[in-house]
């Protein structure tokens, strides 16, 4: 079996549209509000996620079969905690700036529904390989849902991306004006709103009757 | 072995608690340096702010250097004591009566720093007041918090309330009276005041109070060379 096969390649991309945490399952919803007014932090976030899920994975997979039954959501707690530690010092040591930003949410990580949720239905039932591929496809699936709402949301609330001006001076002369409510999480909510009605109109075997 | 007994589980969950306990310990001992320059970078751009200055964090050291020339701590009684002023921690050396002075040169004008260190709703409130040679109008000032509410009490961090500061006076008729904080309308009699913060009241009553029992620390300091 190679190292991409045919299952492989499924648990990598399945999450970046057909099962993806954020837009199909749901999960994560409350990060995708908070850290997404600005591009730069929804792409630190997407990245401190995917690092955190992909390595949660493989090292509960590593450990799957020594775990006692018991504590098992004690254990997979304690290495999600150690590992969002690791991050946050990271982050603080590399990209202080943009860990003021995300604040406190960096350690909220810990209660991101996505880590719990592929550490119990997937990494405990499978090998570290497809464990990594499945935590690199989630995190990458969560990743590119806040990369689009921080994308518009830094765009229309604030003219900019990635702090640079990129609606021209023009525009405000001739009376264009910043919309201040995308800055606010209840457009985040209906950004993602927007992201699943145009998901679900592509991919018809999504809709619930 | 049985994994469901309970000396697999409590002696499987006290290696793991160990094992996670020294990685911790070593990745925050390694990166401790790191962290330590990014902290006092930041409390260069914070001092640089209350100038009026905005510096990148990897200009804010050369900044520093060139603006502020001299940085010492005083006692209550106004006098030049021993200690390093930047690395002071005010929380601290406020209890033992050592205040922090930053002297810069803004343009050829000698402008004093003082620290301001407080409570807020949630957590520490912290800030600089630079004030003119004449050592009692303001000429800029800047604040931070650990954890005020975002967009209420959290909204002290803005230009738009910390300019307000600008040009009022510390001292009244040769008397210490502080800035006070009020509510936007209102006003304070007998004393320099500036608008609080809608919706972050508790915050701006903190602020108040921060400015007034850390300035009157220095007051001496402020009042001794004057004469």
């Amino acid at each position: 079996m190679g190292l991409l096969s045919g299952k492989n390649k499924e648990v990598l991309v399945g999450p970046l549209s057909k099962n993806n945490p954020v837009i199909v399952q749901m999960l994560g919803i409350c990060s995708a509000l908070a850290v997404t007014s600005k591009l730069e932090p929804s792409i630190v976030m997407a990245l401190s996620v995917t690092a955190v899920v992909a390595f949660a994975n493989v090292i509960i997979s590593l450990l799957r079969n020594t775990i006692p039954n018991r504590i098992r959501i004690i254990v997979q707690l304690v290495v999600v905690a150690a590992l969002v530690t690791i991050v946050s010092e990271v982050l603080k040591a590399f990209a202080y700036d943009v860990n003021k930003q995300l604040s406190v949410f960096v350690g909220l990580i810990i209660t991101n529904c996505i880590l719990m949720g592929r550490l119990e239905a997937f990494a405990l039932g499978n090998g570290p390989w497809e464990s990594f591929l499945d935590g690199i496809g989630n995190g990458l699936g969560y990743g590119i849902i806040l990369v689009i709402i921080g994308f518009f949301r830094e765009l229309l609330g604030s003219g900019t991306l990635l702090g640079f001006q990129v609606i021209p001076q023009a525009f405000y002369d001739f009376g264009y004006v910043n919309n201040g409510l995308m800055i606010l999480p209840p457009m985040a909510l209906i950004v993602v709103a927007v992201i699943i009605w145009v998901h679900r109109s592509r991919n018809k075997d999504l809709q619930e009757n | 072995m049985n994994r469901d007994s309970n000396v697999y589980t409590i002696i499987y969950a006290s290696v793991m608690v160990v094992l996670v306990a020294v990685v911790l310990a070593f990745t925050s001992e390694s990166l401790r340096s790191f962290q330590k320059k990014n902290e006092d970078n930041d409390k260069r751009q914070q001092i640089l702010r209350s100038i009026n200055i905005q510096a990148t964090p990897d200009k804010a050291e050369t900044t520093y250097a060139e603006l502020i020339n001299e940085a010492f701590l005083v006692n209550e009684k106004g006098e030049k004591i021993e200690g390093d002023a930047f690395a002071a921690d005010a929380s601290k050396s406020f209890a033992e009566h050592k205040y922090p002075v930053f002297i810069a040169n803004v343009n050829g004008k000698t402008k004093y720093i003082m620290v301001l260190q407080g409570t807020g709703l949630w957590g520490p409130l912290w800030g600089y007041i630079a004030l003119d040679d004449d050592k009692n109008t303001v000429f800029g000032a800047d604040f931070s918090h650990a954890g005020e509410t975002p967009g209420l009490g959290a909204e002290i961090t803005t230009h738009i309330f910390s300019s307000q500061f600008a040009g009022k006076k510390i001292f009244q008729n040769g008397e210490f009276k502080s800035i006070a904080i009020v509510k936007p309308g209102k006003s304070a009699i007998g004393q320099d005041y500036v608008d609080g913060i809608s919706g972050g009241t508790i915050t701006s009553q903190s602020v108040d109070k921060m400015i007034f029992d850390s300035l009157n620390g220095y007051a001496k300091f402020l009042t001794s060379q004057n004469q």
